[in-house]
């Protein structure tokens, strides 16, 4: 079972590592994809069916879109996708901003309280699931439903142009 | 697959009984890795050989629509007799095989090479959870629903590998509508089932299938398409089903008019073919995927008609879908991609969520008895006429009827 972890995590970690060092917008856009598909395997090997699905729904299926339309809007030709390695200075403050974002991780990681696990892994049925979304935790699925909500108008608002409608739609 | 009860009739339990039969010779913990390969095995089989004769009814029905008789002169080896041209399939299943594969020499040999496999396999990965008949379910998962959706929402990825890696730019063209076509469509698609499984209270196609049991009035099965809600989310399925699988009308990607054959473009030979085996095999678990959900799944229609085993209805239902795919597109025209995703965002996504609290009213009113029977239906009735018509017309206000000047 642990040879199946290590070669999950391993599949991950590396599809983001090698997205981080290639020079190819897309090429690293479509490893993280890869890379959000290994988070799924590692749900399904979990047990965590439901989040496993649910990843790959959003995240392989939507996400993903957004990701490279994003690229594809925001280059002008298809050389404008190869982005050059900029001046060491970036490169350092770079390293250091992941590195805080990484460290502040680690130590919530590490700092929560695990509990030894005494049971056996309990099954959890996509059911039980749905009743706590609805029930104990409603709130904060409604919570999280609003800030998505206000975000997506914020973008529409961001977005959107007066513009006339058309010529071509009217008879 | 589950064990066969011993109290069906014997055709019911004839598939399950006969792999038991082959598996029976190997020790004990082979079976369950043999049984999983006889599966994978007879739906490769099984579907393979439907889609390839899918494409030859679709060629021979969108001829006699068209008014001409479609591939009749593939004559049958060896004895030269025409019969209908039914071996068509298989020699453009060797004019695939033998065809030169051709590659741009710019193009990204790694993304081009890597789109139809991947494309098919994500295609092949949502058969697994339908159930084909009683006892002959792949992979029983208590979020089935939520994985045969999961695996289809991949595909337009593969899409757009093979439009962006052909170096092309009428395919990447092809690529970005199909990034539209997918965000805009897989809404209405994934809102459309949601009611069933609020109504059936289970993601598990087998419960989804349990659920539509019995007959009304001993004649009126208790499929979800028979009820306001159901037929509504039956339609909106199949509209955003067309489009999910690119098909006509839907077909913007690879528009062959405007776009030579977009994503398709620089695919040749069985590349090419892979292509369009993914598009039949998407185009036939979607069309199993409403059967489950909303037609009644292998359930017989009539009580009396019970006596034929389930996965003959199964499959009858499917051709019978197929049917309907083929017919569409032989009477549709394309949409343009900006209609298409005015329709999807401005009727679509709005229809599904007014049929979510329709069904919502439903399972409420599960109680009601007598006259009230009759105000549940008119109400579910009207909360799905009165939306499609008052949006229908302000979708179209200004815009139809056309009238089109001649020279």
């Amino acid at each position: 079972m642990n040879a199946v972890l290590i070669a999950i995590a391993l599949v991950t970690l590396g599809a983001a590592a090698v997205a981080m060092t290639l020079r190819n917008l897309i090429h690293s856009a479509l490893l993280l994809i890869a890379s959000w598909a290994g988070v799924a395997a590692f749900y399904l090997w979990a047990g965590a069916e439901f989040v496993a699905f649910a990843e790959v729904l959003v995240y392989v299926g939507a996400v993903s879109m957004v990701v490279l339309f994003a690229v594809l809007l925001t280059r002008r030709s298809r050389d404008d996708l190869t982005v050059a390695s900029d001046s060491a200075r970036r490169a350092f403050s770079g390293f250091i901003t992941g590195g805080a974002v990484c460290g502040v991780l680690f130590g919530a990681v590490i700092a929560s309280p695990m509990g030894v696990m005494s049971s056996p892994t309990p099954t959890v049925t996509v059911r039980q699931i749905g009743t706590q979304l609805m029930g104990t935790h409603a709130a904060s699925l409604l919570i999280v439903g609003v800030i998505l909500t206000v975000a997506l108008l914020g973008a529409i608002v961001i977005a959107s142009a007066d513009r006339k409608d058309n010529s071509e739609d009217t008879p | 697959m589950i064990a066969a009860v011993t109290t069906d009739a014997f055709l019911e339990r004839a598939p399950v009984l006969l792999r038991d039969a082959v598996t029976g010779f190997l020790p004990e913990p082979w079976h369950t890795l043999v049984n999983a390969l006889i599966a994978i095995a007879l739906i490769l089989g099984i579907f393979g050989t439907l889609f390839a004769f899918i494409t030859l009814a679709e060629r021979k029905i969108l001829g006699r629509v068209q008014n001409r008789p479609g591939p009749n002169r593939a004559p049958i080896p060896f004895l030269n007799v025409r019969f209908f041209g039914l071996s068509q399939p298989f020699a453009d299943g060797v004019k695939a095989l033998t065809k030169e594969d051709v590659v741009p020499r710019d193009a990204d040999h790694v993304l081009h090479y890597l789109a139809p496999v991947a494309l098919l396999a994500f295609s092949i990965l949502t058969f697994a959870v339908i159930p084909y008949g009683k006892h002959l379910v792949p992979v029983e998962l208590d979020a089935a629903v939520l994985y045969f959706f999961a695996a289809g929402a991949a595909t337009e990825l593969a899409v757009f590998m093979a439009g962006w890696g052909s170096r092309n730019k009428y395919s990447l063209l092809a690529a970005m509508r199909a990034l539209a076509q997918l965000i805009s469509y897989e809404l209405p698609l994934l809102l459309s089932w949601v009611p069933v499984v609020l109504i059936a209270g289970t993601l598990s196609t087998t419960a989804i299938v349990e659920a539509q049991a019995g007959w009304k009035f001993g004649f009126i099965p208790h499929w979800h398409v028979f009820t306001p809600w159901g037929f509504a989310g039956f339609v909106i399925f199949m509209v955003a089903a067309l489009a999910e699988s690119n098909r006509s009308p839907f077909d913007t990607p690879e528009a062959e008019s405007e776009l030579i054959a977009g994503h398709l473009t620089e695919y040749s030979g069985f590349k090419y073919a892979l292509f369009f085996m993914a598009e039949y095999f998407g185009m036939l678990a979607l069309s199993g995927m409403a059967i489950t959900l909303f037609l009644g799944g292998w359930r017989a229609p009539l009580p009396f008609l019970e006596f034929i085993p389930s996965y003959v209805w199964f499959g009858g239902k499917l051709i019978v879908m197929i049917l309907g795919f083929i017919w569409i597109r032989a009477t549709f025209p394309r949409l343009r991609i900006d209609q298409l995703t005015r329709f999807a965002w401005k009727f679509l996504v709005p229809l599904t969520l007014i049929n979510l609290g329709n069904a919502a009213f439903w399972s409420l009113t599960f109680h009601w008895t007598g006259p009230l029977q009759i105000v549940r239906w008119a109400v579910g009735i009207v909360l799905v006429i009165g939306p499609f018509v008052v949006m229908g017309r302000k979708l179209s206000a200004g815009v139809a009827p056309r009238t089109y000047r001649y020279a």
